[in-house]
């Protein structure tokens, strides 16, 4: 049991790894017909960074010069006066126009535009494209990351849940590695911080963003090229739900401190000049708590791709082997500190909005206790 | 005349790695002296680095162009 599943963890690793050679390799090659290195991988790192409407794991250029992608589309779902659903292999990465409907759609920039029928974009004066561009609710690459680890994670977490009727109260398979964890958030961050009467309410919240972000942090330093919680739009859904839960189990004392912080022990009127101040100020920082939350996450895992990503390219830059190797080098000892980042924020994210649970569900005699 | 946004940058990366270079720093000391308090330590020397890290990256944003 346990030597196969070492079996399969090597075998993964192994696919893996010989993506990622392949890829590099394409890259060197792809280098000669273009104008500047240097440019192609800023294009690649801005391309890298962006969500895209298909899965492309890597492109090289065969040995007549043709571009080829290696990859799967993705659905592309639309909302234009009407459902429109195709396939983004009808786009040929950007070439091609596709035409739905009696509608034209082209995409440009990973962004799906409405055009007339000869794919024409209009420009304003900032070069920024100025056809309309139709409600999109395609499953684009993020999305399926999100779908797939949503996925993973019911099964890991049924199956361990169901494993304890099984085996007597025990845990089995890699339900052993995740129940500790598990332990360590309900012990150490929700009871710490919540408090023993009401951490279980907050409990499913906690555990299922904990390891939503665990998971799709370490998806983004696999080759599969996603960056899924280094997207703004992502981490501000997440923080949106910490923010509405904290303000919708709020209790009174958690209100009153927000709108009476010095309760009886003034009289109103000495309270006036300080209330013009204070309240505003409280009641900025409800929102200002997950907004850096969202900031915290969306820049540290934008961070950590663009650095991994520049060191490997520095390697193709320096075409030496001092500067190269020692690029490589940083490359991995950054990458080995991007596995500790990616635990280290899913725990900030966690225990920071079991902080504020733990403001939010606060009783009247714990606070007295101040 | 105007002060290039990248020098604000650079200003911001010394604040951010003062502050946390300082908690870093008295987070050990406390941990030297009283060694049975390690886990409590650390997990608040993590909390507040991670809010002085969060204001550092809002500013970072304010500094990137466009």
């Amino acid at each position: 049991m346990r030597n196969s599943l070492l079996v399969n963890f090597l075998l993964v690793f192994t696919i893996f790894f010989n993506a990622t050679v392949f890829a590099n390799e394409s890259e060197m090659n792809s280098d000669e017909p273009k104008t500047d290195l240097k440019t192609e991988i800023d294009e690649y790192i801005q391309h890298h960074l962006k969500d895209s409407h298909d899965f492309s794991l890597f492109s090289y250029t065969d040995s007549e010069g043709d571009l080829h992608h290696v990859g799967f589309p993705l659905p592309v779902i639309l909302w234009d006066n009407g459902l429109v659903v195709f396939s983004s292999s009808k786009f040929h990465h950007g070439e091609e126009l596709v035409t739905s409907a009696n509608n034209h759609y082209k995409l440009y920039h990973g962004k799906i535009y409405k055009t007339d029928a000869s794919g024409t974009i209009n420009y304003d004066s900032d070069h920024h494209a100025t056809n309309i561009k139709p409600l999109d609710f395609s499953i684009t690459k993020s999305v399926m990351m999100i779908l797939i680890t949503g996925f993973l994670m019911f099964l890991l977490f049924r199956g361990l849940a169901k494993s304890y009727s099984k085996n007597g109260g025990i845990a089995k398979g890699v339900g052993r590695f995740f129940e500790p964890i598990i332990l360590y958030i309900r012990d150490d961050i929700a009871i710490a911080t919540i408090g023993e009467k009401k951490h279980q309410k907050y409990m499913p919240f906690l555990l299922t963003i904990f390891f939503f972000i665990w998971f799709l942090n370490m998806f983004g330093l696999t080759p599969l090229g996603v960056n899924v919680t280094g997207n703004i739009a992502i981490t501000t859904a997440l923080a949106v739900l910490t923010f509405l839960i904290t303000n919708f189990t709020g209790t009174k004392t958690y209100w009153k401190h927000l709108f009476d912080p010095l309760g009886s022990s003034m009289p109103w009127y000495a309270k006036i000049p300080l209330y013009v101040i204070l309240i505003p100020i409280e009641v900025l920082g409800i929102f200002i708590k997950p907004f850096s939350l969202l900031i915290r996450l969306y820049a540290n895992m934008q961070a950590g791709h663009i650095v991994i990503m520049s060191l490997i390219g520095l390697m193709f830059l320096f075409k030496n082997w001092i500067g190269s190797s020692l690029s490589f080098g940083l490359a991995f000892a950054i990458s080995l500190i991007e596995i500790l980042v990616a635990v280290l924020q899913a725990y900030i994210f966690t225990m920071l909005s079991a902080l504020y649970f733990g403001f939010a569900s606060e009783e009247h005699e714990h606070a007295e206790a101040h | 005349m105007t002060i290039p946004r990248i020098v604000g940058a650079g200003l911001i990366v010394i604040g951010v790695g003062v502050g946390i270079g300082r908690i870093g720093g008295q987070a050990m000391e406390a941990i030297a002296r009283q060694p049975e308090a390690y886990g409590k330590i650390q997990t608040a020397m993590l909390i507040v680095a991670a809010l002085i890290e969060g204001i550092g990256f809002a500013a970072l944003f304010a500094t990137a162009e466009n």
